[in-house]
């Protein structure tokens, strides 16, 4: 293990977490608040760790997978904590855990939160709880590839143990390239999307705190009613339309922006994704369609809804907790599929659950015809043994954490609807489960423990489960 | 540059990680996913499987926008294609390693009608490299610069050496030999000398001079460069079948060593003038029977690396011949080299080295400057020939003021036809053409010598 090297690349995570307290510092100047000074005062002690470790590239510049998954675990931790200080430090939220809770909420997208006021935050709090969806959404190893020349070929273990998805693509041959390509497309979506909101006449702070939830599809809300505040057809239209847009695999649009867009059209996962959302949507707004005044309302709720919880972003219009049983279920069945690979929602991702049933299917005609030879496809590309197996993987790893994390937090003695969602709620991202987890509550009903095992699962289910379990693993840190 | 390497055997691997190191965007093409994987996961390229002479398979590698395809792939005929099928559809420069005999003799006219950038042959390639040396028997290694006028040469500083102990500065005025000492190689170090650099005996030397000097600074040094009469070469593969045709019209005998009747006849009947032996190479009485003891050099040409090996180090131990070892496989090159084994050769290395060369220039011809570059010691020591343009913050300025980076020699500038050893006074002028000797790789433009 290549400690050096790790500690220089959690140097630049510091470096680039001070960076980004700035703009925080710049809103609670514009509202005049004085929380702002925490703000600036952990971005110094940030910058200043960060120099330090930064000061001098180390010599061995040898980094293999391990050192990859190891710094990009480490590195959301690191950045989690020094997130959670001015939460903590200016008493806004006063218990370290909780801070801690809501900071990992924000950065792994999921928005989940502790607050039962939200809005008795001061705006600058506020900015920095959206903003972590923002910087969190694409990754924050990916905006470092972005920015810094890091030479050597390296940078492909970040990229893999960062990037969701089953196998990860460049789009360029350099990964340096590719991030920057990732994160102008990121940048862009994001505007377009602040724009449209104003023109519906939202003010600026809601429209970007809004956006950057949708952007990295997390789901802080600023009000205490989420997005039921602003109610209007279109600026929750809007939100449906981003919310979908961004739980769709980036390449797709490269994809568009350069000459292949009938490439694109036919991208299988893409399809599949649209598939599920408008299946649900349909059988949502059929299913409730009696409770709301029009079919049109019930149709805008439902896809509003289905947007929210498929892209795992999590904000809510209504509180589909007092539902039909029907229409939850199809909500949580979506909580596990998320979104497309390569896109900043989180979940189990559609590319590994159509290959899963692809798979299913193959084994099927194996049973019926012994000697058959198929190879699966994914997007027209036979999909390798070695993507097949991490995704076999994956499942039995997702499945084990997913059953401790239940039954650890059934200790707190809620109702099983409620433990189960909450625990899907955070491991897949989301946020709002149901019934206690429901939207219209919150998290800090449970215990400390509890908090610490779904912080675990934010940070595992962000980062696909290996690179907190290799953190966690006693063989990741032995000699040889 | 964007290049598109199609075939990711040692070559291939070698010229991605040169030329991703070089600033050029690689993508790379091959049948065999896993080698993709690990080497996209250990270089910054992008990688596609699949056959990369199928259109399909160039257009998902970019090949619309590439400058460049190299086909390195096992096969002559593949590598034909591939470049035949990217000339169309990408209307780019193409290389093609084509290493068939058969094909030898019109391989100017496959160049041309496939519109081939570069033909490249690797045992070709090589056999020179072993013909130059054989020719020039004192030196490990021998590059030619300014189209011949400059040699650089690398040797082992014998034991009873006056060189031995010697600072770098002194060579010049005790020896009165006007060569420029650019690199010492002592143990695994690779150092730059400056003026109190010391040389002890074992150092490997690179320097650089023209043809008459070299000759006079080894005879000062003490090295006699004795004329090679009789060469032994062991093994009777394609790489000695090139040697034996290019010294076939020099004063040089050449032996040929082969296990293999049937090749022994071919070989005989292919070069008349050579004495073909049938034979074990590793038959200690057989070697000594057919003069080892006494042949000027010796060159061990198998296919087996470890034989080679295990021949010149016997070679080494029965006679003073000169030493050449052909290695294949490019591992543990520190070890290899820790060894006295003369003269070593990688094929591979070559071909990656003259593909590379290329590269520089057809770079050159787009901005950049490199003239020609020689690797002095693998990775970690280049010299390379620059065409001086008018850069203001070079041109015109002495060099003692310029800001060079460490580890870096102005060795020659050449203007109008003449050489000069740089002294601090001396200034760059436009139209110049300087060799610069670094420790630095990947330099593309003569600004890149400074800080």
């Amino acid at each position: 293990m290549n400690k050096k090297i790790i500690i220089y690349v959690l140097g630049w995570i510091l470096n680039i977490e001070a960076v980004f307290m700035l703009p925080p510092c710049v809103v609670a100047l514009i509202y005049k608040e004085t929380s702002g000074i925490w703000f600036l005062a952990v971005a110094a002690v940030c910058g200043g760790i960060g120099f330090l470790c930064t000061r001098r590239k180390p010599t061995n510049m040898v980094f293999f997978a391990k050192e990859g998954f190891v710094s990009v675990a480490l590195s959301w931790i690191v950045l989690s904590f020094f997130g959670a200080l001015p939460f903590y430090i200016s008493k806004e939220i006063p218990v370290f855990e909780d801070a801690m809770f809501e900071v990992i909420s924000g950065f792994t997208t999921t928005g989940a939160s502790i607050l039962p006021d939200v809005e008795s935050l001061s705006k600058c709090m506020l900015f920095w709880r959206s903003f972590t969806h923002w910087i969190g959404g694409m990754g924050v190893l990916v905006f470092i590839l972005s920015i810094l020349p890091l030479a050597g070929g390296y940078n492909m273990y970040i990229m893999k143990a960062e990037s969701p998805g089953p196998s990860v693509g460049k789009l360029v041959p350099r990964v340096r390239t590719t991030a920057k390509i990732l994160y102008g497309i990121y940048l862009f979506m994001t505007a377009l999307e602040v724009v449209l909101l104003m023109i519906g006449g939202m003010s600026l702070f809601d429209s970007l705190t809004i956006s950057f939830g949708t952007a990295g599809t997390g789901g802080f809300g600023i009000k205490n009613n989420s997005m039921a505040f602003y109610d209007s057809y279109y600026l929750q239209g809007i939100v449906t339309v981003f919310m979908i847009l961004f739980g769709v695999n980036f390449n797709v649009y490269y994809l568009f922006l350069t000459r292949h867009p009938k490439d694109a059209l036919f991208s299988e996962e893409a399809r599949a994704y649209l598939g599920i959302i408008g299946v649900s949507i349909l059988l949502i707004t059929i299913n409730i369609h009696r409770g709301f005044g029009s079919v049109f309302a019930a149709f805008h709720h439902a896809a509003f809804q289905v947007a929210s919880i498929i892209t795992t972003t999590g904000y809510s219009t209504v509180d589909f907790d007092l539902w039909p049983e029907f229409s939850k279920g199809i909500l949580v069945v979506l909580m596990f599929i998320g979104a497309c690979a390569g896109s900043t929602g989180g979940g189990i991702k559609v590319s590994r659950v159509v290959i899963l049933l692809k798979a299913v299917k193959k084994e099927l005609d194996t049973l019926i015809h012994p000697r058959s030879v198929k190879v699966l496809k994914l997007e027209g590309k036979p999909v390798e043994h070695q993507v097949m197996r991490s995704i076999n993987t994956f499942l039995g790893a997702y499945i084990v954490i997913f059953i401790v994390s239940v039954l650890i937090v059934s200790m707190d003695n809620f109702d099983f609807t409620t433990n189960f969602t909450a625990i899907a709620a955070t491991f897949n991202n989301i946020g709002p489960g149901l019934a206690g987890a429901g939207p219209a509550k919150n998290f800090s009903l449970f215990s400390t423990m509890s908090k610490y095992v779904m912080m675990f699962d934010m940070l595992a289910g962000r980062l696909e489960i290996f690179p907190m379990l290799l953190l966690f693993a006693p063989s990741t840190w032995k000699k040889n | 540059m964007k290049i598109i390497i199609v075939g990711c055997g040692k070559v291939g691997t070698t010229l991605a990680e040169q030329l991703n190191k070089e600033h050029h965007d690689i993508v790379i093409i091959d049948k065999n996913a896993g080698v993709v994987n690990s080497i996209s996961e250990r270089i910054d390229v992008m990688g596609v499987v699949g056959n990369g002479a199928v259109n399909k398979v160039q257009l998902d590698a970019g090949i619309e926008d590439t400058d460049l395809l190299i086909a390195t792939t096992n096969s002559d005929e593949l590598n034909m294609l591939c470049c035949l099928i990217a000339k169309k559809a990408g209307n780019c420069h193409t290389i093609a390693r084509i290493r068939n005999p058969e094909y030898d003799s019109q391989i100017s006219y496959i160049r041309e009608e496939l519109g081939l950038s570069l033909a490249i042959n690797p045992e070709m390639a090589a056999a020179m490299e072993i013909a130059r040396l054989l020719r020039f028997p004192s030196a490990i290694k021998i590059d030619t610069f300014a189209k011949g006028k400059k040699e650089i040469l690398k040797f082992i500083v014998p034991d009873h050496s006056v060189l031995n102990n010697m600072k770098v500065r002194d060579v010049l005025v005790r020896l009165k030999c006007n060569v420029l000492i650019c690199a010492i190689e002592h143990n695994a170090e690779v150092i730059i000398p400056g003026g109190d650099s010391v040389i002890s005996s074992g150092d490997k030397i690179s320097f650089i001079a023209s043809p008459v000097e070299s000759n006079e600074f080894f005879k000062q040094v003490g090295i006699d460069n004795n004329v090679i009469k009789t060469a032994m070469l062991v093994g009777g593969g394609k790489i000695t079948y090139y040697v034996a045709k290019m010294l076939e019209n020099t004063k040089i005998k050449v032996k040929i060593l082969e296990q293999n009747a049937e090749r022994c006849n071919e070989l005989s009947e292919l070069l008349p003038r050579a004495m073909v032996i049938n034979g074990d190479a590793s038959d200690q009485e057989l070697l000594l029977q057919e003069g080892i003891g006494q042949t000027d050099a010796f060159a061990s040409l198998t296919g087996f690396d470890e034989e080679n090996i295990m021949l010149s180090l016997y070679a080494a131990s029965q006679s003073k011949a000169k030493l050449i070892t052909k290695i294949n496989r490019i591992a543990f090159e520190n070890v290899i080299d820790s060894m006295n084994l003369g003269s070593i050769i990688y094929p591979k290395l070559i071909t990656a080295e003259t593909i590379l060369q290329y590269v520089r220039a057809m770079q050159n011809s787009m901005g950049s400057n490199v003239e020609t570059l020689y690797k002095i010691v693998a990775d970690r020591a280049e010299a390379l020939e620059f065409k001086v343009v008018n850069e203001p913050c070079i041109v015109g300025i002495p060099l003692e003021k310029l800001e060079l980076r460490d580890n870096l020699l102005v060795a020659y500038i050449m203007r109008n036809g003449r050489f000069i050893s740089p002294r601090g006074k001396d200034t760059l002028e436009e139209g110049d053409r300087v060799i610069v000797v670094t420790t630095v790789t990947g330099l593309n433009d003569l600004k890149d010598i400074l800080r």
